[in-house]
């Protein structure tokens, strides 16, 4: 049995070792100076290892513009989803109110509309509003996510009734209540939710695509999509990755501290244990 | 129990999200229904006409780009979904055996990259003067290859792409199946002299049905929504053998400033991905 499980390792280290090998290459190259890249640019392990590309790209050029655009996108994108599912999962959680048997339902058939199919009436929306360019039109069509209010009902629907009623003896309103008893004990589900529409947010890519056309008003995903292929204008190799890496950078980190909550609300979403 | 107050507060907690809701999810659709019958110019968007079918029977006999997308997001689905079943339930395996959650995070990261963070490298790693496929396959004598500039090559190289990254989520799927087939099957088995194999095909196999399935679903979902890999590393070249219809239908409204036109095309596509969504759905968590 041992014998297997070593082989077992040796061979997964080998295709992990090749699975990962784009991410190190990258970032190799993102630290390698870009005159070295001009005659090299397969090695694994920067050559003469600088920070330069990095500070270039962040200094120079709009990137730490995008790179802001996409942090006040995505910020905002996650905290309204979370107060806004909240709210709506403890409303059908705990609340018994007229109506409630139909809109369930009706949110739920939400999960059968395919977004991303839908960009075309969307940009009429914003175009007759006059609101394209805006952070409200890259923020608000990411902010309704049905499946985000089922795992909210599902969770706030399994906190014990006695908590909530205990302090509805004392007075406390239904407001009240969300705020101070339901919203803290919600933070494990709260977790999984952010984590997801943080990642989705940030790497949306249609969307902005359609609705910021300024390129003051890109975030970072579709900057950086516009400086590839061979129709963009042609940059040095090492601030292009440089690019990659700080594009990349923020869902690294998230993804190293909330590895655990990610892959589990992956198998909990997906109806398996 | 359901008094007034309640009734009161429940739709005030309610009304946040289904504002944005019904504004941004449920209206678009039947806005794109609306717009698909009329002629509706970009550039002049007040002013429109109503054309009743007509952009949908276009669509259907003579336009042969459509087709052309239409079957281009039907490859990728026909080649991407065995793929990623066979290397997700794979890799689930071995590492389900294996035990250690290392390798579970190191397949999974990929996944959290942005479209234009991995199409840059793989962008890359497939351009035949700078990238690393091109110095590993020199190792076996193999002469760089152009990929994505290659008609028959180009939609695997973005299928292969697409596999690296989204694989990850898919084993995931698959691992949490294998935790829910009861370990007493498999003492069972091996009370009885079952082998390893045997065991593979008698009990994975059939306790992962669902999980097929489901993967199986999802990906068929996400192919009928492919657009960023494909616009940023071929633009749908080269001749258009990589236009998916996401891409067509942006390039019908923002190129040829045809709304109508493009809507029509998001309808169709919609009821596609309904049709599959529904499957979705019934595998779903049932609400109890």
């Amino acid at each position: 049995m041992k014998t297997q499980k070593v082989f077992l390792t040796v061979i997964l280290a080998i295709v992990a070792a090749f699975w990962i090998a784009p991410v190190i290459w990258m970032v190799s190259l993102a630290l390698t100076p870009n005159e070295i890249l001009k005659t090299i640019s397969t090695s694994m392990i920067p050559i003469a290892p600088t920070l330069k590309n990095f500070a270039g790209v962040m200094s120079v050029g709009l990137t730490s513009r995008w790179f802001l655009n996409s942090i006040i996108v995505t910020g905002l994108t996650t905290i309204f989803t979370l107060i806004f599912h909240s709210m709506a999962g403890y409303a059908f959680a705990k609340i018994s109110f007229w109506g409630k048997k139909v809109v369930f339902p009706a949110v739920i058939a939400g999960l059968m509309v395919p977004k991303e199919a839908m960009f075309i009436p969307l940009f009429l929306l914003f175009a007759q509003l006059d609101a394209h360019n805006t952070y409200a039109a890259l923020i608000l069509p990411r902010v309704a996510i049905p499946l985000g209010v089922f795992l909210m009902t599902q969770f706030i629907r399994a906190i014990p009734n006695e908590i909530e009623e205990a302090v509805q003896i004392d007075g406390a309103s239904r407001w009240r209540t969300f705020w101070q008893i339901i919203m803290p004990m919600s933070v494990p589900a709260f977790t999984s939710l952010g984590i997801f529409t943080f990642i989705l947010t940030w790497n949306d890519y249609l969307w902005p695509l359609v609705s910021a056309t300024k390129k003051e008003m890109f975030t970072i995903t579709t900057g950086l999509a516009s400086l590839q292929g061979n129709f963009a204008q042609a940059t040095e190799l090492g601030s292009l990755m440089a690019r990659g890496v700080i594009a990349g950078a923020p869902l690294m980190i998230l993804f190293i501290i909330f590895q655990k909550n990610l892959i589990r609300g992956i198998s909990l979403s997906s109806g398996t244990k | 129990m359901k008094s007034r107050s309640d009734t009161l507060s429940g739709w005030l907690f309610l009304a946040p999200f289904l504002v944005v809701y019904l504004i941004f999810l449920i209206y678009p659709v039947f806005q794109a229904a609306y717009m698909s019958l009329f002629d509706w110019d970009l550039l002049a968007m007040w002013n429109r006409s109503m054309v009743g079918f007509r952009n949908y029977v276009e669509m259907f006999t003579s336009d042969r780009v459509f087709w052309v997308s239409l079957g281009n997001t039907l490859k990728f689905v026909v080649y991407s979904t065995p793929l990623i079943i066979f290397i997700g339930l794979l890799l689930a395996v071995l590492i389900n055996h294996q035990g250690s959650g290392f390798f579970r995070a190191l397949f999974f990261s990929p996944y959290i990259f942005s479209v234009a963070v991995v199409t840059l490298m793989w962008g890359f790693l497939l351009n035949p003067q700078q990238g690393l496929i091109a110095v590993f396959l020199g190792w076996f004598g193999v002469e760089p290859i152009a990929w994505l500039t290659n008609p028959k090559l180009a939609l695997p190289a973005i299928v292969v792409t697409t596999l690296w990254w989204t694989m990850g989520f898919n084993m995931v799927l698959f691992l949490a199946g294998l935790q829910d087939i009861s370990p007493s099957l498999y003492e069972a088995a091996s009370i009885d002299g079952t082998n390893s194999i045997q065991k593979f095909f008698h009990i994975t196999i059939p306790g992962l049905r669902r999980t097929m399935l489901l993967v199986a679903v999802l990906q068929v979902i996400a192919s009928f929504q492919i657009f960023g890999q494909v616009y940023i590393m071929t633009r749908g070249g080269p001749a258009g053998t990589t236009r998916v219809l996401i891409q067509y239908i942006y390039e019908s409204g923002f190129r040829d400033y045809r709304l109508g036109y493009a809507s029509a095309m998001s309808v169709l596509l919609f009821l596609l991905m309904f049709i599959v969504s529904y499957f979705q759905f019934k595998l779903s968590p049932e609400e109890d």
